[in-house]
Order: C-alpha cells, then structure tokens, then sequence
C-alpha cells in the first residue's frame, strides 16, 4: 500500500516572527475564484463611487485683484509662477504654492488684454488698451527702485491679444491687423490683414513654430505662415471664435472657443469640416486651453462655469463651478498636468484640480497600484448603465441644468422639423447635413 | 548543466581536435570510452553508433545557437534559449476568452485596442500557467499494492501509514445521546460545526481538538450552517431560525424564516439560501440581514438542497423525481429536469459546476452535464444512497445506511468498485468533505467520524481567498474586502460570466432609437467616393475601375467565407466515406448473400 495524505507544515504558511509581513500563498486556478465577472464589477462599481466621493477639485482662490481678472499667463521655465492682468491694468505675479501675491505692477492704462511670458523666463510681455506692448523683467524691481518696463512699444492701435515664438525673440500681437514683432525693434516685422477689422486672438503654433492662428471678428479663423507676406488660409464659420489653442502634442490640431456655445476642433490641413464638435456649454465659450498631454482641454464659459473636455470626445467629462464665481474669462492648464487656473469676473483666481478625485501628495506604493488598479476598472466597465449614471452624473447650478434641458428640447424641435421638411419633399433635395458641416460657412485660401 | 553549456562551445570532434582540459566536473568515464575504441574490435561499432548520435545532436545545437553566440561576449551561450515552454493543458487551465476574430477593414485605433487587450490577456494566463509550477504542495494518494483494493484497505491501515498528525485526523466522537448529527465545515476548512438532532451543537477547531462552544438549544435541530467566517453559524431548529457566534450566544432569531430544513450559504454573496417543510426557499442577506428573495416552489416539502459553486444556483431534489434549479430573482424554476423514477434522495454539484450528482429512491446515482443539462452516467447502487458530497478534487462520497463509500471519477469514466469504503456505527445522517484536507465528516446516529480520504482535497490554497493559516488579522481585513466586494443577488444567473458579454439586443435597440430620432443611420457605411488623383489618374474609366474594385467588398466577403465552409464540409464528407470504404472493403460473413 502506498499512501500520502495532504500534510502541510504550519511553519510554511505562518509567518515566522511578529516583525515579518504575512505569507499569502497564491493558487490562480480559475475554479478557486469563481464569480470573477461579478467580482470585478462589483469592484469597479465601488470604485466609480468612491471617485465621486473622493471629487473635491476646488483647491484655493487668489483674491488680490481690484478688478476682474482678464488675462492669464503660465511662467515657462517654472511650475509655481502665474501672472494674472486684471481689468483695471494690474498685473500680479503669483506662488501657487503659497497660494499669495508676490508682485503687483501697474502696468496698463485700462485693460491687460494679453500677456506671455519669453521662451527663456527671463521677461514677460504685457499688451493693454492703451496701445502700448511692454516688456517687464522676471525680477521685482530692489528695494528703492522704481516699477518700469524694460521695454515699452507705442502702437497705432489697440492691441486685444499677444503671443510669443517657442525658440526666437519674437512675438505676435492682434488687433486691428496680426503684426509680427522682433524684439529687438520697435516696428512690426509683418503686418497681416484680409479684409477684417478686428482680432481677438493669436497664437503660435508649439511645432511648426512658424505658424500662428488668430480668430478674427469676422466669424474666421486664420492661419498665418511668418516667414510667408501673405496669410494661409481661413475657415469662416457661422458665429465668431473668441480664442483658439494649439495642440501641444498633435500640433496639426486646435481648438477654438465659439460665441454659438460649442468648442471646435479643426485639422489645420483640412478646414472644410472639424474634425469635432465639443458640446455641453449653455453659453459663450470664452476661452480654451489644451493640457501637456494634449489629450485634454479645459474651457471656460460665459455660463460661470469650467469644462473639461476629451479632446476627441463631443462631451465633457467634468464641469467646475462653484456659488461664487462669475463668467469665467480666462483659463490655464498648469504645465505638469494637474492642476488647473481659472480666472473670472469677480476679481479672483481659482485653483482647481485637473482631476477631480486625485489625492495629492506622495502615495505610497501600494496606494498607486491600488489607484491604477482601480483607474483600469473603471475604464473595463465603463460602459455598464449603472457604472455610466454614477460615474457621469454631476450636480449643476439650477440655471445651467434647465438651459441644458432647453436646448435639448430646442435642438430636438430642430431635429424634427428638419426631418419632417426632408420627410415631404423631393427625396434628395433637403440633404442630411452633419453637426460638424453645419458650422462652417466656407474656406478661403 | 555546465557540462552542456561546455558542449556547446567546443563541439568535441573526436579525432580532429584537441580535447579540452579536463575538469573536476567531468566525469572520467570518457577517457575509459577512448580506451575501448582502441582495445577492442567487436564492441568498437556497437559504439560508434550513439557517438555518431551525439555528435549530431551537439552539431544542431551549434546551429541554433549560432546566432546569439556573437551578442554575448564571454562566448558562452544560452542552453535554454527563449522564454520556457508552457505545457498547452496547463494554458488551457487559464484561458478566459478566445482570441478576439478580428472583422476585416476595421478601424486602426480599434485594431490596436483590440490586439492590446488580446496581448494582456494572453500575457495573463502565460503568468498564471507559469506560477502553477512553483505551487507548494501535491494532492494526495492511495494506492494498493498489485491484487489489493483499495476499498479493502481499512482507516486504522491507512492512519498507521501516514504521519502522527495526518493519523490524528482520523478520529471518532462518540456521542450517542443527542445524534444524529449533521455538520458543516468552515471555508477554510479549520472549523467544525456539529448539530445533534435533539439540540446539542458544537465548534470544534478540529484540527488541534479545541473545543470552541458547546450548547444544548432544547429543540430540535434540522440543520446546521456556518456563515461567511468563524464567527457565527446559524441553526434551522423546530421552528424558526437561529444565528449564534462562535461562543454560543444567540444573536438573532428570524422568525421570517420557519419550519427550515436544509440550508446553504453562497459565500460571495453573503446569502444564506434555505428551504423549508412549507416548500418556501427563502434567501437571507446575512450581511444586511434582509430578506432578499422569498419563492413558494409549490413542490412540497423540500429536505434536498445543494448549491452549485460557480453560478450560485440552488439545485432542489423533489419527491416526484425531478430536480429544479433556482436564483432569487425568478419566482419559478429555472430548469426543471427529471433525474430519477422515485423521489430524490440527495444531490450534489461538484466545484467547477460541470457535473451535477443525484441519487434517488429508485436506488440509482446519475452524474448529469449541467452546462448542457445532459445525463452522463448512471449507476445502481444495491441501497441506494442518502447522502452525497463532492469533494474539491471529485471524489463522491455516498452513504448507504452506515456504510460510507468513496468513488473516484464518477462523472468521466464508468467505476465499477468505490475508491475507499467504511462502515460508521449507525446511519449516516450527515456527510461533507473538508475543503483543504483529505478528510470526510460523517455524522452519524452514535455521534461523528473523520475519515482520511487520500486525494480529496485542494493542495493549494489561495491566500487571499480561504487561508487556513490567517491570523486574526488578516481575517478581518478578508472580511472587509469581502463585503466591499459582495456580488448583489440580482446578479446570480445560469452563466457568471453574463456580464462580461456584449449586450447586443440592447445595443440594436439603441441604434434603432438613434436612427428614428436621427431621420437616417449615423452607422450606415457611406458611398465610396473615389479620391481625385491626377497626372490623368482620374479619367473617367479609371474612376470606374476604382470604384469595382470596392464594390460590393461585404457581399463578397461573404460569399467568401460561405464557399469555405462548404470546401470544409465537402472535405469532410469525403474523408467520412474515404473512411467507410475502406470499413466496408472488409469482406463480413454475409457478403457472399449479396448480388
């Protein structure tokens, strides 16, 4: 007879001091652990809750400013730095970290309309509403030393937006027409105009850095080639851009804010159609930015609140707003992707999260794998009815949630009279035109 | 090992070249080899043979290597080149899913999700089916010596063969004052619980002998069931149903649930199933301590019940012979099938939810497919068998009267003899297999025996699943973890892994609103515009060619793929009468009848 009976020796599976971590012997077979769908759902679900709980991305407001706060910029070089161009011509710098004022200049007469700071961080550049572009040192002025430019450049009209080049001393200034300026001279080196009046943005583009586009009050976007005398080429569309931003990763692509409520996002090489159509403002969208990764932007609108959107997806994943703040102007995605810079009408900056639920700080590592764990769950069953409505459901201010139910109910109303005009006509004559065709007027090269 | 590696670099030609140094390693057998060669003729070419033989060998293998030999620099080369081979059963052991078919002319970013997740999956089971080698433990066994059956050898053989402590797992407890007793064994297989017909019950950490609680309820006992750990079991007495902890204090009575007479807990889904002698099955969330579902099965009373470990079905044995499967969210039967010609005397499904086992009045034990609700084996048992119990590695134990009978492979091969057999003092009238251990319970009429049953349980434990060995600890932290993540009753169904499937009827539905809503199929492909190339490229005809070329692409994938499988079939079909030709080409005794 040849017998073994199953014997395990406790000091194999115990752990042999108080100091030591627990042995956890694994056995994977599939039959150990059954309900494996069910489980994983189960745990997905916990964690879209526990997302929602954990959704607090309102971090601080810096409030200092005496006007509404018009313009913002992002230091290049450095992540706590942050200038801020209010409506009274103030400029403040910024320490996000400290969450305080460092500087405060008086540096316009009327609006800051733009502001950016040199590829290098060395100096920043201020355009305001009386007519003036000045150049400001990174430094505050020593004690006794008055606040002055370094450089200041008197204009024949009223500069409204204003852009650096990514590697040279150049920069880009709108208004009445997009001038090109060297730095060391005090005329524009290039002087756009196509038959408009008026621009309100310009930026160049992060790749090909001899690109620029500017949104013209004319309803256009257009884009420019620097070394070239001439524009490129123009998409008009159906109501007018107030600020455009370039892709920092695909830079064939940017997004524009429109005055009709929706984002758009355009390939530069085909303007006959955008590539999509970013829906959910329930009223002017005045301005746009990408983040680092280029897969996200945030917008900020009219309707006092922010948005995040996918930068292929024609929904938001994310609204901000809070009881307070007004009709947000200006907006900036921070340079290592996490948080976001919100400056509204009511005189403050707020300081938000880029993603709601993150936990800031060190996590240790098994905190991290717990979260990556977690993060893929979420994205496995994301489409499940119940996992959806809790993962996309968000509180909105009453207003905005019966606009967003009144245009619904109007663009349906559209929908349907649309369908029922091609329902008893000709068949062919009242063609089916798509959301992304139905905004562009024309093209114009 | 080194002796290879060796080899390989200097591919010893035996006469041409210098022999390499001679190493502590190697052995001396080869200059003894050389010597023969020399002194004598007649063995010389029965040598040469396998020398040649090895000499080929090392040559492919030079071969082979050659490649890598110049990345390394100390010449040396990987023996074992390549990531190590896994054995294809062992895979399939793992796999989840097929390979995902991929539909021709897709999207790119959806070809790449796709061949990304494939890639993980695959890189999954690899992991697991790699791990499998390293697991600690082997099952057991018992195996007789030539002419002797191992149904002979007795318990007192086998405890004198194995180690004092697997010998001190076969023991009695004789207690004949309140038996019969029925039993039930904690997950992790550390615990005991014991219920005597007239009131007594029992814990027993029946490895180390530790008695836990012990108390009389003075009431009958139908039942007994420990609940997700330890620390609490509950009890079906004369008339209502009791929870007690592991110090026998009564902790609730649920006067929702009466007259119970058997019980199941669904440990993942903190639910305790029980069927009553009003033939009510009623499901109790232990964790909330609500009554989730309540169904009258119109059938009688209900004392056989098991659960099916994969799907949480409940599987109940009615009188009338048939055997209905039930979840909480149907109000009927989800199956009914007719197993046997008299009522149903016992039923078990073993782990993986392949097989189910009945016995019945008509004295005979079937194993049924319930994937494909199909009878696989029937057997005649001389007494039919009243208790049944599965083990982990399937083995099933019958009980007839006071003999206890172990069979191997029931549902796979037709067994004649049982694998192991005992006789107890009296009826059996509970029985269960302890998971983790190669141990059976039987509680009987003059108290309970633990039996040694070889190879019947899992060697290999999960740690984070059911430990036999954690701490307090790590109880509690398994606790939390299992209630965060408590499968909700609603989803119990036939197959767990519903969930994971497409739900294509909901996904046509939405499509079909979209398109009303839309006035025309956003999905719908569009018609082939053929691009404007120039340089003359576009002149009319060429336009036109382009344009067959895509014409009609689905249709013809279609057709494609139709006319494979009718190749496939044809094939077939030759090979079939290739092969009853050649059956039929052997002349049988009654061909000389034929015309």
């Amino acid at each position: 007879m040849k017998v073994k009976v199953l014997s395990r020796n406790p000091d194999d599976y115990v752990r042999e001091t108080k100091l030591d971590i627990q042995r956890v012997p694994r056995n994977y077979d599939p039959s150990l652990h059954p309900f494996e769908v069910s489980r994983e759902y189960t745990r997905a679900l916990n964690a879209t809750k526990l997302e929602r709980v954990f959704a607090k991305p309102f971090l601080a407001s810096l409030d200092g400013h005496r006007d509404g706060v018009n313009c913002m910029a992002k230091h290049t070089t450095n992540l706590s730095t942050l200038f801020s161009g209010s409506c009274d011509g103030e400029v403040k710098v910024w320490n996000l970290t400290k969450h305080e004022c460092v500087r405060t200049l008086q540096a316009h007469e009327g609006f800051v309309r733009g502001m950016v700071v040199r590829h290098c961080g060395t100096s920043f550049f201020t355009v305001g509403d009386d007519k003036t572009i000045k150049q400001w040192k990174m430094e505050a002025p020593a004690y006794g030393e008055e606040e002055e430019p370094l450089n200041t450049i008197l204009g024949k009209t009223v500069f409204t937006g204003l852009d650096h080049h990514r590697k040279e001393g150049v920069f880009a200034t709108c208004g009445q027409q997009v001038d090109v300026w060297d730095e060391q001279r005090s005329s524009p080196i290039r002087s756009f105009t196509w038959g408009v009046d008026s621009f309100s943005a310009v930026r160049f583009n992060p790749v090909e850095t001899e690109l620029l586009a500017s949104c013209a009050s004319d309803r256009s976007i257009v884009l420019y080639d620097m070394r070239e005398p001439a524009p490129l080429k123009k998409v008009i569309m159906t109501m007018r851009s107030n600020t455009v931003c370039w892709n920092p990763m695909e830079a064939y692509y940017f997004t524009c804010s429109n005055e009709d409520y929706n984002l758009y996002t355009y390939d530069m090489r085909y303007l006959d159609r955008p590539i999509t159509v970013h829906m959910d403002h329930v009223s002017a969208v005045l301005d746009v930015d990408y983040s680092p990764t280029g897969k996200e932007f945030v917008s900020a609108s009219f309707d006092k609140t922010i948005r995040i959107f996918p930068k292929d997806g024609g929904h938001s994943r994310e609204v901000y707003h809070t009881k307070r703040m007004q009709h947000v102007i200006c907006i900036k995605w921070s340079a290592d992707n996490k948080y976001i810079l919100s400056g509204s009408d009511e005189m403050n900056i707020r300081l938000w999260k880029a993603n709601a639920a993150e936990k800031l700080g060190v996590l240790a590592p098994r905190e991290r794998q717990a979260t990556n764990y977690n993060q893929k769950l979420k994205e496995k069953y994301q489409h499940h009815p119940q996992i959806r409505r809790i993962a996309h459901h968000r509180h909105l201010p009453r207003n905005i949630y019966h606009q967003t139910k009144e245009q619904r109910v109007m663009k349906e109303a559209r929908r349907r009279k649309e369908r029922n005009v091609r329902k008893h006509s000709k068949p062919g004559t009242v063609p089916v035109v798509s959301e992304k065709e139905k905004h562009v007027v024309t093209v114009v090269k | 090992m080194a002796s290879t590696g060796e080899a390989v670099v200097n591919p010893a030609h035996v006469g041409n070249k210098k022999k390499p140094p001679a190493r502590y390693w190697d052995e001396p057998k080869e200059e003894g080899k050389d010597d023969n060669k020399v002194g004598k003729d007649g063995k010389q070419t029965g040598e040469t043979l396998p020398q040649k033989h090895v000499e080929k060998t090392k040559k492919r293998k030079k071969d082979e290597v050659q490649g890598d030999e110049k990345n390394v620099i100390s010449g040396k080369s990987d023996p074992f080149p390549g990531s190590a081979h896994i054995p294809k059963d062992r895979m399939q052991k793992f796999k989840r899913r097929d390979k995902i078919k991929k539909p021709p002319r897709q999207h790119y970013k959806l070809k790449e999700m796709m061949a990304r997740s494939d890639e993980a999956s695959e890189m999954a089971e690899k992991q697991a089916a790699r791990l499998d080698l390293l697991l600690p433990e082997d099952a057991g066994f018992l195996e007789g010596d030539e002419d002797e059956d191992t149904c002979t050898i007795s318990q007192e053989d086998i405890s004198d063969a194995v180690d004092i402590t697997s010998a001190s797992k076969y023991f009695n407890l004789k207690l004949s004052q309140f038996g019969p007793y029925r039993l039930d064994y904690s997950r992790t297989g550390r615990h005991l619980l014991l219920g005597g017909r007239r009131g007594h019950i029992a814990c027993i950490d029946w490895q180390s002998k530790q008695l836990k609680c012990e108390i009389n309820v003075m009431e009958s006992i139908n039942d007994v069931k420990w609940l997700h750990s330890e620390a609490m079991y509950a009890v079906a007495q004369k008339k209502w149903l009791y929870i007690y902890d592991s110090n026998g204090i009564e902790l609730h009575c649920i006067r929702k649930f009466n007259d119970v007479l058997r019980m199941q807990f669904l440990p993942y889904h903190f639910l305790l199933a029980t069927v009553s002698a009003t033939s009510f099955l009623q499901y109790l969330d232990v964790s909330v301590g609500k009554e989730v579902a309540a169904i009258c099965t119109k059938t009688g009373r209900l004392d056989v019940m098991c659960q099916n470990p994969q799907n949480a079905i409940i599987h109940l044995g009615h009188s009338n012979g048939t055997v209905s499967l039930w979840s909480p969210n149907q109000k009927d039967a989800l199956v009914k099938m007719l197993c046997h010609q008299g009522a149903v005397r016992s039923v078990a499904v073993d782990k993986t939810g392949t097989y189910m086992v009945t016995s019945g009045m008509d004295k005979k034990l079937k194993v049924y497919d319930i994937r494909a609700f199909k009878p696989l084996k029937s057997y005649f048992l001389p007494a039919g068998a009243s208790c049944l119990s599965l083990s982990q590695r399937g083995l099933l134990s019958a009980a007839t009267g006071d003999i206890v009978q172990v069979y191997r492979d029931v549902c796979s091969t037709p067994v004649t003899k049982p694998y192991m057999a005992h006789r107890v003092q009296r009826t059996v009238w509970g029985m269960h297999f302890c998971p983790f251990e190669d141990v059976l319970g039987v509680g009987h009429g003059e108290g309970f025996t633990s039996m040694l049953i070889p190879g019947a349980g899992e060697p290999n434990f999960d740690g984070l699943d059911a430990n036999p060995y954690r701490s307090a600890k790590q109880r509690q932290e398994w606790e939390v973890k299992a209630l965060l993540e408590k499968v909700q009753p609603e989803l119990i169904s036939l197959d767990p892994s519903e969930l994971g499937h497409l739900d294509q009827a909901t996904f046509q539905q939405r499509h079909q609103d979209r398109v009303q809503a839309l006035g025309f199929d956003p999905l719908a492909t569009q018609k082939f515009v053929p691009r404007y190339k120039k340089k003359g490229r576009s002149s009319a005809g060429s336009i036109e060619r382009r344009k067959r070329q895509v014409a009609n692409e689905d249709l013809r994938e279609e057709i494609q793929q139709s006319a494979e499988d009718k190749m496939k079939i044809e094939k077939e079909r030759k090979e079939r009468e290739k092969k009853d030709t050649l059956l039929s080409s052997k002349r049988s005794a009654l061909d000389r009848f034929k015309k």
